[in-house]
């Protein structure tokens, strides 16, 4: 599509807001409908024909196609606003066209998954309090395992329920790790009431310790790891004077033992936290009780909700959506049109044009700084602050104040940190996971499918009843983090032969006549594949522009939520990330959440 | 609704109830017009409606539309169109109700009504259930209407189990779906009750229970089922003679003085009858000659006249009792044959029969009449003081003929086998929670390990290879005592229990407690050997079914509130219950069938220091209806005895015959209520160490 094409765009008016933002990605939303509620006036462009930027649900020529055009470099010289790709190593496979392409447009396919909400989230709390949340409705995960290299699943024993319902934990194994959580409970209550009651607070010595060896002093049942196998010698030496030999030999062979389900699919740890070499990452006692207090938290809020975990219906792309929506009500002015879709906007730096701008603006110091935009109808906008969707980069040394903390900043800006990216992936299957379940939560803990694995990947299998897929077809998110592209690959083909086998080996004990038949005439279990490496930025600001982070590789939305949360603080220091838009009464009041059973 | 604070109330919210009430006011006076006046209008039942809408609790207006109901119905000639819409706006209000208040027990039975006439399709219902119970699975009046429902329709006792199931794993802590449990399998198991079914459904409920006992101790729910369980594992269903006096094998010696020989099974009485006392192992019915045969001679004794011990006059007890009479036969030694159950009749509470033919035989020896002064006890007085009583010397004296006091109890061969799973099954559990009690301090874990001990005890007492925990579980009850101060009396009565049985269990432990009072040399017929339990803490007495032949016990120095059970006991002539906590007349209820009580001291208690009688429900009074007929005011009247003040101690003693009575160190005591003492027992000659007269 070119601009000559798209019939004019009606010029907007006014022509002046306190702020412009680009892209309606998650972050760029809440700043949208947080400034709204705190009466700037926004104008929320979005060059693409739908909500949600890197943070969309999308069929699946759109997410193809959004996929494609995001992962090559666009030059325009014309552009003073250039876009770079996030994406890389798109690797998209149809292994049932005849199949699919009937359905291509019954898809609501998220960019970021896997990713899902804690019923005790912040997002959630966040939604309740702006009132975004009467304009998405959820559902409950029905249950989270955690899986082998050989294509099985063992449930997360994550609540009592759970624990009570759980066939593969003895009967003092139960007993220890519920102990273990009322021991999380009881410290967190401790904290609450600064009560001095049984002493069931958490010493401040193993608070700062590693959370892995907090776990193996609570003798999480006794098998606690796996041991590399000349650690376990020495081991079984030590233990043998201590008469203990049959234990060691039952227990520390164990891989899936209690403390790897609690860190790695509970307290959700991305990296190995048992290798000791790596000390990556590693989770203090703290942040694992923080964490294992949002699940505790969140199993129970609802009534509704199974479990701790929840997933927006039609997608993730509902969120961003809904805080838009919000913004609109409170007054932001929305350009989201094919017209836009150009992306030819311009910063205006010309000296000339400054004078009209200069008398209202404050932030507007010297030539070369920020003023406003130039859409691709050509029509000059102008506001205090802009704040950008991540695939734009700003040539900033076309200013002309180059100074060196400038630059700094401006590697914050516009360059993906650390070099870590996240690989991710999208499958369509014919079969559920769980035979007996339609949408659950699946970990596979750093070393679990080969020894060199040292991040968690997780995937979430979502199904027709959330309106992401037609019905009888399940939609499977895989990520994992990775430091480059082969690396990140490794990992989700890994993973997804682990679950194709599981795939594959239910359905024959499913039906016996299924493996008698020809099998070219079974349909393929796994119907289409997406696999996709995309980087990561924090976000950033520079003057007045910022710049928002792109979808990070967590589970859930909370460490993005503080990114943007701190971005909004920087651009109004004296405002409020949200002021209450309903009574604090009504919001503590879960009732507001539309739960769907 | 569980787990949910309560909120403050806000000005505003009073506001709106004022307001609510005022609404309610006028509704309630125009229906109750309506109701007076038996207007059924369209308008009149819908007001009822609109009432029951706001108020669900109003229990006038859901008879009122009942009666309403009865009118259209009657109007609308049979035609079953009419009634089911008649019907299905009484399921449409009851369900407004209960959405309103889910717990409006008026409403639920409203429903219950409308089923019960036959007209309305119930298929709904489940769903309306289901709706209820997951807003509050707990809720009781909905699992209630579920079983109602699941019996109208016929539905399984698996497909109803499979439920409690379900609901159990969404959340364990839920008393009435284990409630609802215990209910399905007790129907399963009525059905088809035999040892195996128990066996296959029982023992993986075992399974299953301790999911959630392990997951949360803290639970209690789980508990609860567990103890439930671990009764239908131990229950006999047909109830069992456990023991009788006299026991099998023993000798009774009547009417002489000769022939010592051993003290637990032999007995002496001037009187030439004795009493055949039947202990079963649970409460019977049905007792009397034609249920029970006693044969001597060849002749079976016809007229025998059962009478059952219970409190509370029923005619159901654990323990019988008649008199043997041998007055006027030939002095000889006699076999005397007692067999019970070899036709039906013997009945226990819950309705099973005692289908164990059973039989015991002891031997009455009738001696020549002496004549002469009668001697022995209550000649003179009885000083129970720690010198005047010895340590019986059962080697030195008649150790040959000493029966073990397992010998006292009647073998029941039959039942050691039913019981093998049963016994491998309380096994196992006492395994996993003595492993939980080795991670966790947990007093409900503490209680089910020591029920459990004793289960197994009670169950291997008959096996030749038998074990007794009786030490861990003294042991569990003192450390409970210390854990759980706030239930400290239960813990203390089961200690006293467990401790009696510990002393009943051999002969050796029984021998510790046995004295001869005075001196050896006096032993004679006319000095049984007193059992002395003082000093042991007790706070119940219980184990009497070991300790039928007892004629003389020292139960001072303990913590009795209590004598239950000791009715059992026909042979007691001296008791010493000094130093308790005895703390009313009534709580000696007991004694009154006790014939041969001669000698009782009741000294150092607190009877009358408490204004309350708490016992008093336990025990007959001139106000229930059962003392009724022995209350004879015409005989107080004539009296000039102040009966009124002291009716309880009248009550009591004006059935036993005592010779000695202590009571000083009471609060009642006085000059009064000694000059009624005099009146009461005229056969009194010692009172509190004073000789009478």
């Amino acid at each position: 599509m070119t601009t000559s094409d798209l019939p004019p765009y009606p010029p907007i008016d006014p022509t002046t807001f306190d702020l412009i933002i680009i892209g309606t990605g998650l972050p760029a939303s809440l700043i949208s409908a947080s400034s709204s509620a705190a009466g700037k006036s926004v104008l929320h462009l979005d060059p693409n024909p739908f909500y949600g930027s890197h943070f969309s649900s999308l069929s699946i020529p759109d997410l193809t196609s959004f996929l494609n055009s995001h992962s090559a470099p666009h030059s325009d010289e014309n552009l003073t606003l250039t876009t770079r790709p996030l994406f890389s190593d798109v690797e998209i496979s149809n292994f049932a066209p005849d199949l699919l392409d009937q359905h291509l447009r019954k898809f609501n396919l998220d960019l970021s998954g896997p990713r899902v909400l804690f019923c005790a989230d912040k997002s959630i709390d966040l939604m309740l309090k702006s009132g975004a949340s009467q304009y998405v409705e959820f559902k409950s995960v029905d249950a989270s395992f955690v899986g082998d290299g050989d294509g099985r699943l063992w449930s997360v024993p994550d609540s009592r329920a759970a624990i009570f319902k759980d066939k593969t934990l003895g009967l003092m194994e139960k007993n220890q790790l519920m102990r273990f959580f009322k021991l999380v409970q009881g410290h967190l209550s401790e904290n609450e009431n600064n009560g001095t009651e049984n002493g069931a607070k958490i010493s401040a010595e193993d608070l700062e310790s590693p959370f892995v060896e907090f776990l193996s002093k609570m003798k999480l049942p006794p098998k606690i790891k796996s041991y590399p196998l000349d650690l376990l010698l020495v081991k079984v030496a030590f233990l043998v004077s201590s008469c203990d030999i049959f234990h060691v030999n039952v227990d520390y062979f164990v891989l899936f033992s209690i403390c790897r389900i609690v860190l790695y699919a509970i307290a959700m740890a991305d990296y190995d936290q048992e290798n000791t070499e790596i000390h990556k990452d590693l989770l203090k006692t703290k942040d694992g009780i923080d964490r294992l207090a949002l699940y505790n938290a969140s199993i129970g809020r609802f009534q509704n909700a199974l479990g701790a975990l929840i997933y927006p219906i039609y997608g993730q792309g509902e969120l961003p959506q809904a805080f838009c929506r919000r913004a609109a009500v409170k007054g932001c002015l929305y350009g989201k049109n094919s017209a836009l879709v150009t992306a030819l906007m311009r910063v205006g730096v010309g000296p000339a044009d400054a004078s009209d701008f200069s008398a209202k603006g404050r932030g507007v110091e010297d030539s070369g700084s920020y003023k406003g935009v130039r859409l691709a109808s050509g029509q000059d906008i102008f506001s205090q602050k802009l704040v950008l969707d991540p695939s734009f980069t700003v040539p900033w040394p076309l200013s002309s104040s180059p100074c060196e903390q400038m630059q700094d900043t401006f590697q914050v800006l516009s360059l993906s940190d650390d070099k870590v990216k996240v690989a991710r992936g999208i499958c369509i299957t014919k079969r559920s996971l769980k035979p007996d379940l339609l949408n659950c939560l699946v970990v596979f803990p750093p070393k679990s499918l080969f020894p060199e694995q040292f991040t968690s990947i997780r995937v979430l299998q979502l199904s027709s009843n959330l309106a992401v897929c037609p019905s009888g077809m399940f939609v499977l998110y895989f990520s994992a983090l990775c430091d480059e592209v082969n690396q990140g690959k490794k990992l989700l083909h890994a993973a997804l032969d682990a679950l194709l086998q599981l795939l594959v080996s239910g359905n024959s004990e499913n039906s016996s006549t299924f493996q008698s038949e020809d099998t070219e005439h079974v349909e393929p279990t796994l119907l289409w594949s997406a696999l996709y490496i995309q980087e990561l930025t924090k976000g950033g600001q520079i003057g007045s522009v910022s710049s928002t982070p792109m979808p990070d590789g967590s589970l859930n939305f909370n460490d993005l939520l503080d990114a943007t949360e701190k971005l909004f603080q920087n651009m109004y220091p004296n405002e409020e990330f949200f002021w209450e838009t309903i009574e604090p009464e009504n919001s503590e009041d879960d009732g507001g959440l539309m739960l769907e059973t | 609704m569980h787990g949910r604070p309560r909120k403050p109330s806000k000005p505003e919210d009073a506001a709106a109830s004022a307001a609510k009430a005022q609404k309610l006011r006028v509704l309630q006076s125009q229906f109750l017009h309506n109701h007076q006046n038996k207007i059924f209008t369209k308008e009149a039942v819908e007001l009822s409606a609109k009432l029951l809408e706001i108020n669900p609790e109003s229990y006038t207006a859901w008879n009122y539309r009942k009666l309403a109901v009865e009118h259209y119905l009657t109007l609308s000639n049979s035609n079953p169109e009419s009634h089911n819409s008649i019907f299905d706006e009484e399921l449409r209000v009851a369900e407004s109700a209960l959405r309103q208040n889910f717990k409006s027990y008026g409403a639920w039975h409203h429903r219950k009504w409308v089923f019960s006439k036959g007209h309305s399709s119930i298929n709904h219902e489940l769903r309306l259930l289901d709706k209820f119970q997951k807003a509050d699975s707990r809720n009781f009046h909905a699992w209630n209407h579920r079983r109602f429902v699941a019996a109208l329709m016929n539905i399984s006792e698996e497909d109803e189990l499979k439920y409690t199931e379900d609901m159990i794993c969404n959340n364990f802590s839920n008393y009435s779906a284990w409630h609802n449990r215990s209910v399905l399998l007790s129907n399963l198991l009525k059905k088809k009750a035999n040892g195996f079914l128990l066996k296959v459904k029982v023992l993986p409920e075992y399974e299953f229970v301790h999911q959630a006992l392990f997951t949360d101790p803290d639970d209690q729910s789980g508990w609860f089922y567990h103890r439930w369980l671990l009764d239908q594992t131990v229950k006999v269903d047909s109830p069992l003679l456990a023991s009788s006096w006299p026991a099998h094998g023993s000798d009774v010696m009547l009417l002489g003085d000769s022939c010592p020989s051993s003290p637990f099974t032999n007995f002496h009485s001037d009187s030439g009858t004795f009493p055949l006392i039947l202990y079963f192992n649970q409460a019977v019915e049905g007792v009397n000659s034609s249920t029970v045969l006693v044969n001597y001679e060849l002749n079976t004794i016809k007229d025998l006249i059962w009478k059952p011990l219970s409190a509370n006059k029923s005619q159901t007890a654990q323990v019988w009792v008649t008199q043997l009479n041998f007055n006027g036969v030939e002095p000889k030694a006699y076999s005397v044959e007692v067999s019970l159950g070899h036709s039906q009749g013997i009945i226990s509470s819950s309705g099973f029969h005692y289908n164990h033919p059973s039989r015991f035989a002891f031997r009455v020896c009738v001696q020549l009449v002496e004549k002469g002064p009668a001697k022995g006890l209550g000649g003179d007085v009885i000083l129970w003081r720690d010198e005047n009583f010895h340590i019986y010397d059962a080697h030195s004296v008649e150790s040959s003929s000493v029966i073990s006091p397992d010998q006292l109890s009647i073998q029941n061969d039959h039942e050691t086998t039913a019981f093998e799973w049963r016994t491998e099954a309380i096994a196992k559990e006492i395994d996993h929670f003595r492993e939980l009690l080795s991670l966790i301090n947990c007093k409900i874990g503490k209680l089910t390990l020591a029920r459990l001990l004793m289960a197994h005890d009670t169950m291997t007492c008959q096996s030749p290879n038998k074990t007794f925990h009786l030490e861990e579980v003294l042991e569990l009850y003192n450390d409970l005592m210390k854990l759980d101060p706030s239930h400290v009396q239960y813990y203390k009565d089961e200690h006293s229990l467990v401790l009696l049985q510990q002393v009943t269990s051999s002969k050796e432990s029984l021998l510790r407690h046995c004295f001869h009072y005075r001196n050896l040399t006096s032993s004679h017929i006319g000095n049984p050997i007193c059992v002395r339990l003082n000093n042991l803490l007790l706070s119940r007495v219980g184990s009497f079914d070991k300790l039928l032949w007892v004629q003389m016990l020292d139960l001072s120095h303990n913590e009795l509130q209590s004598i239950e059970g000791l009715e059992a006991m026909q042979l007691l002539s001296c008791l010493n219950l000094s130093n308790n906590v005895l703390s009313s007349f009534t709580a000696l209820e007991p004694l009154r069938s006790l014939k041969s009580l001669k000698v009782l001291n009741i000294s150092h208690n607190e009877i009358g220091t408490h204004s309350i009688d708490t016992t008093r429900h336990l025990c007959s009074s001139p106000l229930s209806h059962s003392a009724g007929s022995e209350w004879n005011t015409g005989e107080i009247v004539n009296t000039d005895i102040d009966v009124k003040s002291y009716w309880e101690a009248y009550f009591i003693l004006k059935d036993l015959n005592l010779t000695q009575l202590d009571i000083v160190g009471n609060a009642i005591s006085g000059e009064k209520f000694k000059s009624l003492l005099i009146k009461v027992l005229p056969a009194l000659k010692w009172l509190d160490g004073e000789q009478l007269h």
